[in-house]
């Protein structure tokens, strides 16, 4: 092949993609990274001018950025673990001898194909309302006093919601993986004497890996931007219990109208997942080689 | 597959499997229940679970209040514009990429993907001035334009993961044969890549049609989707129990339906073909 043609048409194809993901990536960022250092309120038209550091020691001094901060962390963390602890022993018993396999799985994938803001209502309304909510009929049936979920456990709740809807995702991904694992291989191991737990351990637990390290970059680009789920429950609160770092922004910024504070929270929220995306970038890419 | 249990394994198995299965499945399954009740039974404190007084009035009440269907013609415009637009964009970059890679593709599809690790919250305040100037604020096509930037970098993944499997000797053997580039594309390629480019598709669809950040942000009441319609629900006006199950079933049904078909392929496209 003419190798020099074929490249110069290569370089033609890509390039409408290349050049829209740049301005895409390049002119809000290096806008927001403006604005960062500007005085600038779209209540107060009188601020203007260089702030400096001055809207970065607003947002980080504020307890509320902490918090924020905080409560990211426990978010994805918590989501986290719930769903590859779960998927990994939901795809686990699915993947047993069971009547009805292809019809649960359709079932239990069910819920990551529900909007964000109507999983987070049904729970909100049909579940975790202490008045109407099936929880607390369930709890006045056991002579308990209901429990108002989004005002004792504001974070947990949206945990729970989020969780809900990442679990399916999590045991489709990892039931696959299962699946893909040779009979003959865990016959041998069965053959050798070895059991449940140790195939678990030497077998399955290495073969999943490479799932579960996808699942958890999957995840964690999702997790790290959660806001419908707490806008529409929490809004935040009480107080700044159930704000995490998108929602602050879009509070700061556009609820607030401070484009300069609410622009440093972003430019904050872009760093913290440069942090996380170079870690999981160099595992997948590790994994992805093979 | 043939591994041999006693039937009383097989039977507790099963047992457990479905019992959870049904838990994960009962908020859809109370939407489904509820949008056939009345707010009265809905609301009721002993709770019933099948509809007493089977009705459909809480369907009409949805359109009626803010026009349902103004907001899913959005959803379709929005999901499908933008997948259609994200293919344009996508496939003669994956195509590219994966029969005549150079040593930097790998980097390429790398920095793709990193862009999808970028906070919407970093980029919203710009977003939302440039938008405001443009008078782009709560329209389709700004929404559109949106939604294709986010989901491109996983269209061209999942369009190159699938490229890719397709058998570069198949190319020779019709170069050999003597086919033309064009006869080559048309005649070999395209009917290979059918199947990967109608994953994509759909899997994109589902993405767009969920996505909630950006409709609730840059959209108010015209340009609203699906998802920004639903949000509204969240202002304290009252608990229409029954309503907002009709509601939610109405913006989830399509998608459901889509996802339970290909929920095979979703696997191997949003795992971009690392898990099989």
């Amino acid at each position: 092949m003419a190798t020099a043609q074929t490249r110069t048409l290569s370089r033609v194809m890509m390039a409408p993609a290349v050049i829209v993901l740049l301005i895409w990536m390049i002119v809000p960022l290096v806008m927001t990274l403006w604005f960062s250092f500007q005085n600038y309120s779209l209540i107060n038209p009188m601020m203007t001018g260089f702030a400096g550091w001055g809207n970065y020691l607003y947002v980080i001094g504020d307890p509320s950025f902490t918090q924020s901060l905080i409560n990211t962390l426990i978010l994805v963390g918590g989501v986290l673990i719930i769903t590859i602890v779960g998927g990994t022993l939901l795809a686990l018993l699915l993947d047993q001898p069971i009547w009805g396999q292809g019809i649960l799985r359709i079932i239990v994938i069910s819920p990551f194909f529900v909007m964000p803001p109507v999983a987070a209502l049904i729970w909100k309304n049909g579940f975790m309302h202490p008045g109407y909510g099936m929880l607390g009929h369930l709890w006045k049936a056991f002579g308990l006093q209901p429990v108002d979920w989004f005002n004792q456990y504001p974070l947990f709740s949206v945990i729970v919601i989020v969780a809900w809807q990442w679990l399916p995702f999590a045991t489709l991904i990892l039931l696959t993986a299962l699946q893909s694992l040779s009979e003959e291989q865990r016959e041998a191991a069965e053959m050798d004497g070895a059991n449940a737990i140790n195939r678990f351990y030497y077998i399955i637990m290495p073969h999943m890996a490479r799932s579960i390290t996808i699942v958890i970059l999957i995840q964690t680009i999702f997790l790290l931007g959660i806001f419908a789920e707490i806008r529409v429950t929490t809004g935040g609160g009480p107080g700044y219990a159930s704000t995490n770092i998108a929602f602050l922004v879009f509070r700061t910024g556009i609820l607030s109208n401070d484009i300069g504070a609410g622009s440093a929270g972003g430019v904050v929220a872009v760093i913290i997942a440069n942090i996380v995306a170079i870690f999981l970038m160099r595992a997948v890419g590790k994994n992805l080689d093979a | 597959m043939a591994r041999t249990v006693p039937a009383s394994t097989r039977i507790g198995f099963t047992a457990l499997a479905w019992l959870i299965a049904l838990l994960l499945f009962s908020p859809i399954l109370w939407v489904l229940l509820t949008a056939f009740k009345t707010e009265a039974e809905a609301i009721a404190a002993s709770p019933t679970f099948l509809p007493q007084n089977f009705t459909l009035e809480n369907f009409a009440a949805v359109q009626d209040r803010s026009d349902y269907f103004k907001h899913a013609t959005n959803s379709i415009i929005v999901s499908v514009g933008s997948t259609l637009l994200g293919l344009v964009i996508g496939i003669p970059a994956a195509w590219a990429m994966a029969f005549a890679p150079t040593k930097r593709t790998k980097d390429v599809l790398m920095w793709m993907l990193s862009t999808k690790m970028m906070p919407a919250v970093g980029v919203l305040i710009p977003i939302y001035l440039i938008f405001r100037d443009l008078r782009l604020l709560d329209t389709v096509h700004g929404l559109t334009l949106i939604m294709t930037l986010i989901n491109l970098p996983i269209i061209i993944w999942m369009l190159y993961t699938y490229f890719k499997e397709i058998p570069v000797d198949i190319l020779e053997a019709a170069r050999m044969d003597g086919a033309e580039l064009w006869n080559e594309i048309v005649h070999v390629l395209v009917p290979m890549a059918v199947p990967g480019i109608a994953s994509t598709l759909l899997l994109n669809v589902i993405l767009a049609w969920n996505e909630a950040f950006w409709t609730i942000t840059l959209t108010s009441g015209r340009a609203g989707t699906l998802t920004a319609f639903i949000s509204s629900f969240s202002s304290p006006q009252g608990l229409f129990l029954a309503k907002l199950s009709a509601a939610s079933l109405l913006a989830i049904a399509p998608i459901l339906l889509m996802g339970w078909f290909s929920q095979k392929q979703l696997v191997r496209g949003l795992t971009f073909g690392a898990v099989k």
